[in-house]
């Protein structure tokens, strides 16, 4: 008799437990659904991205040809018909990309080894949080800075008509992909094992030498991935060249004049670009062009830092 | 005999003051920038400059409906993009197996971190203003961002789910609870500090952040606030890209206030992930 209502109080027991297993089983499954729902997000938006970039863009080209959309040098959208060669933002984009990176890279890598081989901790614990700092700044409130600050300094020392040039941008773009170049290369110094710089004083070289033929040439993987992620920064940025490049439309032939590089013209020319028009499709095909270059140089970038990981990984 | 300091000891002492030169050129203009702001900026700012309309083309008055704008863009953004976002860390750091999907979705999402903002702007304006047909809104604008914040949340939130400890997990499981009950009280806790500090630096980009919302279409003056997530906005970058490139005779002080208020936004958000980010780690290493 005992026995039997053990038996029963057991079953019941089980009866709940497998209910509540059930009602868990289910809780779960939806979500985890939800979960693998939101992984594949990432996917769905960077589809989505070329798919409107595509769609909007590529019929552009029906109406003026891929060589004299590429290689035309004249914007003109009043002309009859209009044209569409985007030479003049495709070299603006060059310059002042070019301009950065020639003043980013050097400034970039040397502040890294100062931090990652050379400063005191403290000194790094303070200089860290300002690098930071300038990584959050509004990419606005620095083309406002190179409005009101750096474009008169650029219009006196080079004697120039307006300070508002592609050199102007250039410096302030710098300026912005220093925080990415310095705190990739400064990771790609840092994951050199320390064998390397102790068998480099062993053999007698003093600490600036380990650091230029040691840890540099080491970690120069990772220093490309830096690079080409400040390019890829100084590719993509908008507002800084929206108002300090000078936006005009002829094919610069030196960065000290005004331009108006490819993020700028979309900036500039969306406003006013009727859905579906000739001015509309063009301005989203240079949004491909510009998603195309980045991503390139994204995946190059990914690709290059993936390799140094795994090389010291022992 | 006196001691011959040797070629390479100058050598040596040259590069380390070109390194220091160097680390003082991008130190010293950011202490300059905000200094410079701040003196500049601190004569605009009133009690009537951050609570008042903007009058007479944004002249005169105050720049209360941008900021509030950019407040309801950053709660906007970050309702969408944290709960995806971690949902997505969750998917990547407990249930991926090393299969196609999983290197696809990580790919997406370095790519996703490099696409620039003007094209993020393309994309919400295709898809959110035109397609769905949500209008130069609120609602476009915020879900454009949180596209565009998506990268940052879902690697935070990986990040630091992948940084507890797997004994933490085990112990959890051995005691007989299913995968998402451990999950949810045992790993997401431990992870929070770090989910947090990514959806606070999520938010200070998004106050930031213009292009997109030049494209999808912020207002520069509107005679009213907005009602509803459908009703069209203001918010400060745009505001400060306005007064300061396109308005003439607009006041310095004012542009210059703007500025400022933008950059205290922006930056007390960063700094508040810094000490979130400070405290955690602190407490982890006491215990």
């Amino acid at each position: 008799m005992r026995l039997k209502r053990n038996v029963h109080e057991a079953d019941a027991i089980a009866v709940t437990a497998g209910g509540l297993a059930r009602r868990w089983r289910l809780g779960e499954k939806l979500i985890e659904g939800w979960i693998y729902l939101a992984g594949g997000l990432a996917i769905v938006v960077l589809l989505g991205i070329i798919i409107l970039l595509v769609k909007e863009g590529m019929p552009i080209f029906f109406d003026t040809p891929p060589w004299e959309f590429f290689f035309g040098t004249k914007w003109y959208l009043v002309s009859e018909p209009p044209t569409f060669g985007i030479m003049p933002f495709f070299v603006a984009t060059l310059w002042v990309t070019v301009v950065a990176t020639a003043i980013s890279v050097p400034i970039g890598v040397a502040c890294a080894a100062y931090m990652s081989e050379v400063a005191p901790d403290k000194l790094r614990e303070t200089v860290k949080p300002v690098i930071e700092l300038l990584a959050g700044f509004p990419s606005v409130v620095m083309g406002f800075i190179g409005l009101m600050l750096l474009s008169p300094l650029v219009q006196s020392a080079f004697n120039l008509n307006t300070g508002l040039s592609g050199l102007t941008a250039g410096i302030m773009l710098a300026f912005m992909s220093l925080p990415i170049i310095i705190s990739v290369s400064e990771d790609a110094m840092r994951a050199v094992p320390d064998e390397f710089r102790q068998a480099s004083y062993a053999l007698g070289a003093t600490k600036w030498e380990t650091i230029w033929h040691v840890c540099i040439p080491a970690a120069l993987s990772g220093i490309t991935a830096a690079v080409m992620l400040g390019v890829g920064r100084a590719i993509g940025e908008t507002m800084t060249v929206l108002m300090v490049a000078g936006g005009a439309l002829a094919v610069p032939v030196s960065p000290t004049e005004p331009m108006m590089p490819m993020t700028a013209a979309i900036a500039s020319g969306i406003g006013n670009a009727v859905r579906g028009g000739l001015q509309y499709q063009a301005l989203f095909a240079i949004g491909l062009i510009l998603f195309v270059l980045t991503l390139f140089v994204n995946l190059v970038a990914d690709r290059v830092l993936e390799r140094q990981k795994r090389r010291f990984q022992r | 005999m006196k001691t011959r300091v040797a070629p390479r000891q100058i050598s040596q002492r040259t590069a380390f003051s070109l390194l220091i030169v160097a680390t003082a050129i991008v130190v010293l203009p950011v202490v300059v920038i905000i200094i410079v702001i701040i003196l500049n900026g601190a004569g605009a700012i009133s009690w009537d400059f951050l609570t008042q309309p903007p009058m007479q083309a944004g002249k005169a008055g105050g720049i209360f409906p941008a900021i509030l704008g950019t407040f309801y863009l950053m709660l906007g953004t970050i309702i969408v993009a944290l709960p995806v976002g971690v949902l997505a860390g969750v998917y990547l750091s407990e249930y991926a197996r090393d299969d196609w999907m999983t290197r696809t979705v990580n790919l997406a999402i370095v790519n996703l971190a490099g696409v620039p903002s003007i094209v993020y702007g393309l994309f919400g304006l295709g898809v959110f203003v035109l397609m769905f047909q949500f209008g130069m809104s609120l609602l476009a604008a915020s879900l454009t961002l949180a596209c565009q914040a998506l990268a940052m949340t879902v690697t935070t939130s990986r990040e630091a789910i992948l940084a507890v400890p797997r004994e933490y997990r085990e112990g959890s499981l051995a005691v007989g609870t299913t995968r998402w009950q451990t999950i949810r009280h045992i790993v997401l806790p431990q992870a929070m500090p770090g989910i947090i500090t990514g959806a606070v630096l999520a938010m200070s980009r998004a106050a930031g952040e213009t292009a997109p919302i030049l494209v999808v279409g912020a207002a520069f003056f509107l005679p009213a606030l907005p009602q509803s997530p459908l009703d069209q906005f203001m918010a400060l970058p745009y505001h400060l890209y306005t007064v300061a490139a396109h308005i003439p005779g607009m006041p310095k002080s004012t542009i210059w206030g703007v500025a400022l208020v933008l950059l205290v936004v922006v930056l007390s958000f960063n700094v508040l992930a810094t000490i979130i980010r400070l405290r955690a780690r602190k407490r982890r290493y006491s215990t």
